[in-house]
């Protein structure tokens, strides 16, 4: 199946890239932390615990986009897209890759950030980490495919927030429901809904993104 | 050019400005007063009219650019440009009329137990950026492609945030505050139904007119350069 | 009806028969826009036409 090794050699070039510049995770980690010490600060003192858990999908989300912003930065930079446009794989294949890469940025900055969370205000249930994974499959699928279309255009950096925004919406009401709610069966088949359609939306079109 | 068959953009316009008058007539004239807010519901008519309107639109504008990307119809760019347009327009109408209505009906400009003054809330801001895509890539395949690709995440994002906003309920602070329509019944529903009629095609003519100016623009400027 | 609902009748009223009237000539100057600018395209297709028969030294 040369499509996912493919999409594996993209991936594993993201990730090396990475771990040899060091500087997305680092930031994503640093980012996150402060978020948590300025919800402390804007958290009244009698704010329920829910309050706090509704703020961590905020950080969440805005961590991501810290991460997503850079996401395709160095292929526009050195004109990598162009590339591996050429090259005989199929053009989705890229937007997996990017998506996988991301995601593993992601999580690696969760595996702290939940950890941090728990120590300063209060406990995870299971269903919050659940849902916190599924997030994040719609999270890279989606902010991927948007990264990739900001920075082709003028606005760049400025245009990804507005553009993920409002497609992070239902992410934010799955995440918030599945930490908050008693039964959050629903929400977490609500979150698993939309990364199947965004997902199936976004592998089905980029092509389009990167061609003309 | 325009396709033999399409109806000529006077005759649509005629007919939307007659279907308008007529709607007009039965919502302030014929339609009974509602039994619990009076006459302040009539603007119910409008209000969900124009909402459905907008999703028409909505829906257009995705219809277009999947025949852009699919068909490779080149036309279909500019043709989805200009139904998302309407769309926002009229969703700027529906948030307009929702929150007088609501303001009427509550005392407060906005409520965010209306789902469906919320969903609007979050598909402007989605169309919103639509323009700040569109406006930041300049004009030529590339940026039709991008158009239209946001076009269809915009027209699977509808039933999405809907169903996200309604889940949500259940942990949103639950407001008391809704909407209510008439119940359906008689001379109502045939208001309804002239109203929306009407709306649909004031819309339409609307496109066309936007369409037609654009278009010529175009035209015009080839003419110049050859 | 009400005095006041009489003015939001009014008000509605000639809001939209403005925007009709507005409606329906724009929709009127457009056509015959169209109808001129397709007659000059004719007359341009025409003129380059007749230059192609002069060949270009």
């Amino acid at each position: 199946m040369s499509y996912f090794a493919d999409v594996g050699a993209l991936a594993r070039k993201d990730l090396l890239l990475e771990l040899r510049a060091r500087d997305t995770l680092p930031a994503m980690l640093l980012f996150v932390v402060a978020t948590f010490v300025v919800f402390h600060f804007s958290l009244p003192a009698h704010s329920s615990q829910l309050a706090a858990s509704g703020l961590l999908w905020v950080a969440i989300l805005f961590t991501a986009l810290l991460g997503l912003g850079r996401a395709f930065v160095p292929e526009r930079e050195q004109r990598v897209l162009d590339g591996l446009v050429l090259a005989p794989c199929d053009r989705s294949a890229i937007w997996l890759a990017k998506s996988i890469a991301t995601l593993a940025f992601l999580v690696a900055a969760e595996v702290v950030a939940l950890p941090v969370f728990a120590l300063f205000f209060h406990g995870l249930s299971g269903a919050t980490v659940a849902g916190v994974v599924l997030a994040d499959l719609g999270i890279c699928a989606v902010g991927t495919f948007l990264g990739a279309m900001a920075v082709a255009t003028r606005a760049r950096d400025l245009l990804l927030p507005l553009l993920f925004l409002p497609l992070a919406i239902p992410i934010v009401v799955g995440g918030v429901g599945a930490s908050v709610v008693s039964a959050p069966g629903r929400y977490l088949a609500f979150l698993g809904l939309y990364d199947l359609l965004f997902g199936l939306l976004c592998w089905a079109t980029f092509e389009y993104v990167v061609t003309e | 050019m325009a396709r033999p068959n399409r109806l000529s953009l006077t005759t649509v316009a005629l007919a939307s400005a007659v279907l308008v008058i007529v709607a007009l007539a039965l919502v302030f004239f014929v339609a009974p007063n509602d039994a619990n807010q009076g006459f302040s519901q009539r603007i119910f008519y409008f209000h969900v009219s124009i909402a459905f309107t907008a999703y028409g639109c909505f829906a257009a504008g995705a219809w277009k650019a999947l025949r852009y990307l699919w068909k490779h119809d080149p036309r279909a760019d500019l043709e989805s440009y200009v139904a998302i347009h309407q769309g926002v327009i009229f969703g700027t109408l529906v948030l307009l009329t929702g929150s007088i209505w609501a303001k009427i009906s509550w005392g407060h400009w906005w409520l965010w137990g209306e789902d469906e003054l919320v969903l609007f809330l979050v598909l402007y801001l989605f169309y919103c950026a639509y323009f700040m895509l569109r406006f930041s890539v300049d004009p030529g395949p590339q940026r039709a492609n991008f158009s239209a690709v946001y076009a269809l995440f915009g027209v699977v994002l509808i039933p999405v945030s809907f169903l996200a906003i309604r889940i949500a309920r259940s942990f949103v602070h639950p407001e008391v505050f809704t909407l209510h329509g008439p119940n359906f019944g008689g001379w109502i529903l045939v208001t309804y139904c002239v109203a929306q009629a009407a709306l649909l095609v004031f819309a339409h003519a609307l496109y066309r007119i936007e369409l037609s100016g654009k278009r010529l623009d175009l035209r015009i400027r080839e003419l110049r350069i050859a | 009806m009400t005095t006041a609902e009489k003015y939001v009748t009014a008000a509605y009223c000639v809001i939209f028969a403005v925007v009709l009237a507005y409606v329906v000539l724009i929709a009127f100057k457009l056509q015959r826009l169209e109808r001129e600018v397709g007659e000059l395209e004719r007359q341009s297709k025409a003129e380059d036409d007749e230059r192609e028969t002069v060949s270009v030294g």
